[in-house]
């Protein structure tokens, strides 16, 4: 059974029917690049997988023991509190709390995680700096530590390299690909197709519904993808 | 004379009293600060206290004498649900939502105080303080010592979800965080502060009591942990100067508490500012020396 299944799903927002009709499922160990147009739809779909908001159609079913809660997520950087004061570790730290179920405070199982996906990111020096005075490529790897510490197998990320320079664009690419080649299956919702189409395995192009649903190679082939990489190389 | 030292002679119980509801309720306002600043809710506090007014003048009304804060509590949190969930729902826009609720909450506070035949120093001790916190009633320092435990003990219960629910809301919530029991939390625990709080600073400055501690940590320290303390530290040492101040000059403590508070946070504001100069001018230090030779 595929880790997580979309059948019918229809999405609304504020009222608005954002998508509808989206069918398809992500096996364990893909990294699956969610594009199209501002508006498509996509983050919303996204936060339908996190839970966030409810499915008006159809439904999303998470297989081989994946909870909802147990979902990484990495939301887009507008949405974090840039002047919160708080240190990389406390950051890190609360991306462990749904394993702690009602215990108050952390312990050392989730300490050693935090760690451990600190060391992995390279951030663990940085552990004691304040998250408002970093740059923002380190300020990324902190989330992404965050939602690594949350999760064993999906992690679902926002729009994660938008305002960040190529350099950095990269390296972040670099730590995705490290991480899903440990078999972590990774979603990606990207305004950047260029981007998408060079990492990612599949492809999923969302217009309120999916133009096209395949592996990434198909996609650069697929008479959307053709016409949708020109248009924004323009 | 009436010096601290003689005050503390002659009424030793009555002193005790005061500083020990004092401590307790800067501790509770100071914690939860830190939160409501973040949260941007700092006007929820704001709103709460008047309408903190308006229970009082409601408690004087049905003439229940010394455990008015057994009326106003429920009325406060009443109204501090309604708050919250009227700007998490966005019915209406958050800030104009408590300015319709602290206007009619003090209007109608005040002609109720009036219907009452109350004298014009019930208004003022409401709004400003009570004019010695030794006046406090029985039934009132026991709410407070007890309430504030409770505020106390919650936040620390619950004081990683609550970093939590502020840093990031989104995640906490995909993590499976209740956030919306929290936020409720935080609104009960919000108008339960200010209750106490207004006994002490007026329904005018319980939000100054909140508010300060919290912005002059956040000049100083940077993170969240650190923030706390800070917070904390600050609030209880500025209880105690003004307190001490109120004593010595014969004025109310509301007021001499607030007014140093507001000096804290221009030290505080000071220290920052002079902290980020030094690490800039450490920072362009190392661009500006050249470390290689020209050959």
């Amino acid at each position: 059974m595929a880790l997580i299944t979309f059948e019918g799903v229809g999405l609304s927002y504020g009222g608005a029917n954002v998508a509808h009709d989206v069918s398809f499922s992500v096996n364990a160990g893909e990294f699956w690049g969610i594009v199209g147009e501002n508006g498509s739809g996509k983050t919303t779909l996204m936060k339908a997988l996190l839970g966030l908001i409810p499915c008006s159609n159809g439904r999303i079913v998470l297989g081989e023991g994946l909870k909802p809660n147990e979902i990484g997520y990495l939301p887009q950087q507008s949405l974090i509190q840039k002047d919160f004061p708080a240190s990389v570790g406390e950051v890190v730290l609360s991306g462990t709390i749904g394993w702690r179920g009602m215990k108050p405070f952390y312990g050392r199982h989730e300490r050693a995680l935090a760690r451990k996906n600190m060391e992995m990111l390279g951030i663990l020096p940085i552990e004691k700096h304040s998250y408002q005075e970093l740059s923002g490529g380190q300020q990324q790897r902190v989330l992404l530590a965050r939602a690594l510490c949350a999760t064993k197998k999906c992690l679902v990320l926002d729009e994660p390299t938008t305002g960040l320079d190529p350099v950095v664009t990269a390296d972040f690419y670099r730590l995705l690909h490290t991480v899903n080649g440990q078999g972590m299956t990774v979603i990606m919702v990207s305004h950047d197709v260029e981007e998408a189409v060079r990492d990612c395995s599949h492809i999923l192009h969302l217009s309120c519904h999916p133009l096209f649903i395949g592996t990434a190679a198909a996609y650069k082939t697929s008479p959307i993808g053709r016409r949708y990489l020109q248009e924004t190389a323009l | 004379m009436n010096t601290i030292a003689t005050i503390f002679q002659t009424m030793p119980e009555i002193m005790t009293r005061a500083l020990v509801v004092g401590t307790l309720v800067s501790l509770c306002a100071s914690l939860l600060g830190v939160t409501l600043v973040l949260k941007r809710y700092s006007m929820i506090g704001d709103g709460l206290s008047h309408v903190g007014f308006g229970a009082l003048a409601i408690a004087t009304a049905l003439h229940v004498g010394n455990a008015s804060m057994a009326v106003s509590l429920p009325i406060v949190m009443a109204a501090a649900f309604i708050l919250m969930w009227l700007t998490e729902k966005r019915r209406m826009q958050g800030d104009a939502a408590i300015a319709v609720l602290s206007t009619g909450a003090i209007a109608i506070g005040t002609l109720l105080f009036r219907l009452s035949d109350n004298q014009y120093q019930d208004i003022c001790n409401s709004l400003f303080g009570t004019a010695s916190m030794a006046l406090l009633s029985d039934a009132d320092m026991w709410i407070t010592v007890a309430v504030s435990v409770v505020v106390v003990v919650l936040f620390i219960l619950f004081y990683t979800r609550i970093f939590s629910v502020t840093f990031d809301q989104s995640f906490a919530k995909a993590t499976g965080v209740h956030v919306n029991v929290y936020t409720m939390m935080l609104a009960a625990l919000t108008a339960v502060t200010v209750v106490i709080g207004m006994k002490m600073v007026g329904a005018i400055m319980v939000s100054g009591l909140i508010i300060f501690p919290a912005l002059s940590a956040m000049r100083v320290a940077k993170r969240f942990r650190s923030v706390m303390i800070t917070s904390a530290a600050l609030s209880l040492g500025c209880f105690f100067l003004g307190f001490f101040l109120s004593l010595l000059i014969e004025a109310q403590p509301g007021p001499a508490i607030i007014a140093v508070h507001v000096l804290a946070f221009l030290i505080c504001c000071l220290i920052g500012f002079l902290r980020t100069r030094i690490r800039t001018r450490k920072a362009r230090g190392i661009v500006v020396e050249p470390p290689c030779k020209v050959q």
